[in-house]
């Protein structure tokens, strides 16, 4: 064959797979039609969706904490304004190395800064780190294109502009945990909201906390925000008007200083608390801004609990302080009257041991009103065997002991009122007689809270009527503007015999002029009080001023003040201190007396005690 | 009555659909880098400045005979082998890829470049080799494109190899293979292939298993691999029927698609027009196919017509491949749409090679006149 036959015929060949080749390219483009037609015209709108969600982020405005006050307006908690850094995970593409870049610009650790990178819960925008200082968050701002994903965000901060005092009244927020978005009283909070977690700021968190407002925005690719689509503006949370009084709240943290211990001054007439303070204390600013996993740790290991709040989870033996409620249930009882007198010679024989009045050598001829001045031993000892564990239970209960009072704090301890039930049920053993001899002079296994016997004493000084102790007295609405007074609790008479009453009134009034108190004797004012010295543990009377501190005895000092008309009661208890006479009694004086002299200067000023909630 | 010989054979309609696709690209390329992606000196100027570089070589090869390059074909391959190989030892590289070879403020890719020759060689050997049994048919040539292919696999460029070896497996279907032993050899071969598969699996690397795993499994995404395959059919689909208009691609100004000007400028522009404007486009390039093979079946020599099914080869494998990698019908192996995606030298060699099909058109038409 000659090459242009080959050729003309290798060309006719081609013909023929040039016409497959032309369906072939057909084919070929019919399917991507086909497959074009599948992704924008059937799923176009699902795909038209997507890639809003590419651009729409939806973020959480969170609201203003509500304020709080003292009982003459002065702020104890508000909001100042703070740098938080936030990313929003969707946006970051590199993990590790935006890691390494924030480690430069930031002061914070690298393992912190990684766990933080998870999301929780459907919410993808997770905070970093709160409080940037404003070098760090022009750091981070300047350098913007680097950190995709990353915005430093200005929100609201807690503060508390008084400083350390009143932590434990106050409290401290933080990000709601888990655990707790769980929880019926946070339903309805986005992870990241800032909760209340402690004190009055947990207690009323509801009240506080407002409602976040959520604000769409559009971004581009880096996670920058580049217009604002909608917003729904966040509410505020309400204030809060305590009842507290914070110059005598500084004042009684500053009385038990570096020692622990609590002091609790209440209004008798209205059961508002003035004052609770607990010490060792904490920083509340701190807690508010976020401590460091090593921090936290070391507040929660430090021996001296810091962050118990002694004034209502303290539990001590009341020492000489419940003789009160043993003179009123021997009374009541007809146990005993008040002119009858016994012998006290320092010792109360009962079966085979010896109860030892603190007094060695003894009072000698006692009736109930020297009983209390001198705070004898053995005439309660005396009046607790005659009454019995179970009556003395009752009239302890009657006096608040063994329950909560019901102060607006989380987590109040209830104390032990034992009786013959209660050993069986704790105890699984019967109620032995000498028993009862302790716990008439307030040790063995009753025990109390401060607030407790803060409440004895206001119901005391107020003829026997007692009234819940109360921290809030008022809150203002901040959706309409409306003030809120809340009424003070109801009064609740004890229904103890006015003579009595008065009887132990006076003699507590004699313990603070001629007893154990004469350290609470004031020139300004009339103190009536008791003192108490609960053991730690049982000492030899000569081996006292060696004992280490740990096992030193309580003071207790409870008081009230003035006298004819009682407008402050106030409960010491001062660990390890020693004696109540001595350790605590001054404490009270100096509270009273400072009290007495702001509301003398209230009244010279023609101003009334309490400034109304504006 | 005599013609200007240099507007004979000029076809107008080819002329037309060509100018068009560089319109578009154009276009396009601005509305990507309008906000900002790309560079200095504004990204679509250079691309003008290619298109200008491409048309003077359509112009040039287009006025030439045809023969005279095929006469030079294995001198070209050769020196392409060598660019190649300069690469791989000096190249400049970009993304962890040896592909360019810089020359003063240019840089340009032998890889692409080598397309051309290889066509020509391949072609030349067809159009003169008379036996057809399998042996010179499928092996010689595969021998003779094999280094080619290797080189550019090794820069590594798996789009541009795979090209490369679409030139060849189209001239082979357009000549085919007459051999009862070529289907035996097939045959062992798929047997062969599992245990050759450990060898070819293996000499990939990890970047483009990894595409090749995320394009088969959609939901395996290590890093976010499959972010690039998951935007660009968002922004294929969100564009629905008339998409969101010249700008209005919320995909690519917001950034979320990458690559937008180069391998992703169809999910740009099917964003921008949507259904229609895609369909529009997708038919402009059919239209350049069919009229390609036109030609080669017109044409007046073997060697014409296998350079014509060639170009026509070469290109439709890269647009197909490229729209389906933006549609999730193929992994993404960086192949660009030709003519629409920016790259000097990859617009220019297919313009040279649209000027290589221009002139075996007006060769036919000179030697009837």
């Amino acid at each position: 064959m000659s090459d242009r036959k080959l050729q003309e015929n290798g060309l006719a060949e081609l013909q023929q797979r040039l016409v497959l080749l032309k369906i072939g390219v057909l084919v070929v483009i019919g399917l991507l039609a086909l497959r074009l037609w599948q992704l924008q015209v059937r799923d176009g709108p699902y795909y038209r969706e997507l890639s809003q969600n590419n651009r729409t982020r939806s973020i959480l405005l969170h609201p203003a904490r509500g304020l709080i006050f003292d009982r003459d307006g002065k702020l104890l908690a508000n909001n100042v304004p703070s740098f938080n850094l936030y990313v929003e995970l969707k946006d970051v593409n590199d993990r590790e190395v935006l890691i390494q870049k924030l480690v430069k610009y930031l002061d914070i650790d690298e393992s912190e800064l990684s766990k933080k990178f998870r999301a929780r819960g459907t919410l993808t925008r997770v905070k970093l780190k709160g409080g940037l200082t404003l070098r760090e968050a022009a750091l981070i701002e300047s350098h913007r294109l680097d950190l995709p994903g990353v915005v430093v965000h200005p929100e609201f901060q807690r503060n508390n502009p008084q400083g350390p005092y009143a932590a434990h009244v106050i409290g401290y927020v933080g990000e709601v945990s888990e655990q707790q978005l769980s929880q019926e009283y946070f339903q309805g909070l986005h992870p990241g909201s800032i909760v209340g977690q402690y004190g009055v700021e947990r207690k009323y968190d509801q009240l506080l906390r407002g409602q976040a407002g959520r604000k769409l925005i559009e971004v581009d690719a880096l996670g920058h925000e580049k217009r604002t689509i909608s917003v729904e503006k966040p509410q505020a949370g309400h204030d809060l008007y305590l009842t507290l009084d914070f110059d005598l709240q500084q004042l009684a943290e500053n009385l038990l200083g570096e020692e622990a211990g609590a002091i609790i001054a209440l209004d008798p007439k209205t059961g508002d608390t003035l004052a609770i303070a607990s010490r060792p204390s904490f920083d509340p600013n701190a807690l508010s801004r976020g401590l460091s996993s090593k921090k936290w740790q070391n507040i929660l290991q430090d021996k001296r609990h810091p962050l118990t709040n002694r004034a209502i989870q303290g539990l001590y033996p009341p020492g000489s302080t419940f003789k009160i409620i043993m003179a009123a249930a021997a009374l009541e009882t007809n146990e005993v009257n008040l002119s009858e007198t016994i012998q006290c010679h320092g010792r109360f024989r009962f079966g085979r041991r010896t109860f030892r009045d603190w007094k060695a050598s003894g009072h000698g001829t006692v009736n109930l009103h020297k009983a209390l001045t001198q705070s004898c031993d053995v005439y309660f000892y005396k009046m607790g065997h005659r009454l019995g564990i179970d009556a003395i239970a009752t009239y302890a209960s009657l006096f608040g002991l063994g329950k909560k009072t019901g102060i607006d704090l989380p987590s109040e301890q209830r104390g032990i009122v034992p009786s013959t039930e209660w050993k069986q049920q704790a105890r699984g053993e019967p109620w032995y007689p000498g028993e009862t001899i302790s716990v008439a002079i307030g040790q063995g296994y009753v025990t109390v809270t401060p607030i407790q016997m803060a409440q004895v004493i206001a119901t005391i000084a107020n003829n026997g009527v007692a009234h819940r102790p109360r921290l809030v007295r008022g809150v203002r609405r901040r959706n309409t503007g409306e003030v809120e007074t809340w009424p003070m609790a109801k009064a609740v008479p004890l229904g103890l015999n006015p003579v009595f009453v008065e009887a132990i009134q006076r003699a507590l009034a004699s313990v603070v002029s001629e007893g154990t108190a004469r350290r609470a004797n004031s020139p300004l004012v009339t103190i009536a009080g008791k003192t108490g010295t609960s053991q730690v543990v049982a000492l030899r009377a000569d081996k006292r001023k060696d004992t280490p501190k740990q096992f030193r005895d309580h003071a207790w000092f409870l008081s009230y003040a003035p006298f004819d008309n009682p407008q402050i009661a106030v409960a010491v208890l001062a660990e390890h201190a020693g004696h109540g006479g001595s350790a605590a009694a001054p404490l009270a004086r100096e509270l009273i007396e400072a009290f007495i002299k702001k509301s003398g200067d209230k009244t010279r000023l023609g101003q009334k005690r309490e400034r109304p909630i504006l | 009555m005599t013609r200007s010989r240099r507007f004979d054979g000029v076809d107008w309609g080819l002329l037309g659909v060509i100018l068009s696709l560089l319109a578009i690209g154009i276009v396009t390329i601005y509305s990507v880098t309008s906000n900002g992606q790309g560079g200095t000196f504004p990204i679509f100027a250079k691309q003008a400045v290619w298109i200008g570089v491409g048309a003077l070589a359509f112009v040039i090869i287009a006025s030439m005979d045809y023969h005279k390059l095929a006469r030079l074909s294995y001198i070209l391959y050769g020196l392409g082998l060598l660019l190649l190989v300069i690469v791989m030892f000096s190249g400049k590289s970009s993304r962890g890829a040896q592909r360019w070879i810089a020359l003063g403020p240019v840089a340009f890719q032998p890889s692409e470049f080598i397309k051309i020759p290889l066509l020509l060689m391949l072609a030349t050997y067809y159009a003169t080799q008379t036996r057809s049994g399998w042996l010179y048919r499928v092996i010689v040539p595969g021998l003779l494109a094999l280094p080619g292919f290797f080189l550019i696999l090794k820069q590594p460029d798996l789009g541009s190899s795979l090209s490369f070896l679409a030139i060849y497996i189209t001239l082979l279907l357009a000549v085919g293979v007459k051999s009862k032993a070529f289907g035996l050899v097939l045959l062992s071969a798929l047997m062969m292939f599992p245990f050759a598969w450990g060898g070819l699996w293996g000499s990939l690397h990890d970047y483009q298993k990894e595409r090749i795993i995320s394009f088969v499994d959609p939901a395996y995404d290590p890093g976010g691999k499959g972010y690039q395959g998951l935007q660009s059919r968002i922004a294929v689909g969100s564009g629905e029927f008339l998409g969101k208009g010249l700008y209005g691609g919320t995909q690519t100004q917001f950034k979320f698609l990458p690559e937008g000007h180069t391998d992703f400028i169809f999910a740009v522009f099917a964003e921008e027009w949507g259904f229609l404007g895609a369909v529009v486009l997708i038919m402009l390039f059919l239209i350049l196919f069919l009229l390609g093979l036109d030609i080669a079946s017109k044409a007046k020599d073997m060697l014409g017509a296998l350079l014509a099914v060639g170009v026509v080869g070469m290109m439709a494998f890269s647009m197909v491949v490229n729209i389906g990698m933006t549609v999730g019908l193929a992994p993404i192996v960086g192949i660009p749409l030709p003519l629409l995606s920016y790259g000097g030298s990859a617009t220019i060699m297919t313009m040279a090679a649209l000027g290589l099909l221009l002139s075996v058109k007006r060769r036919r038409m000179t030697l009837i006149q």
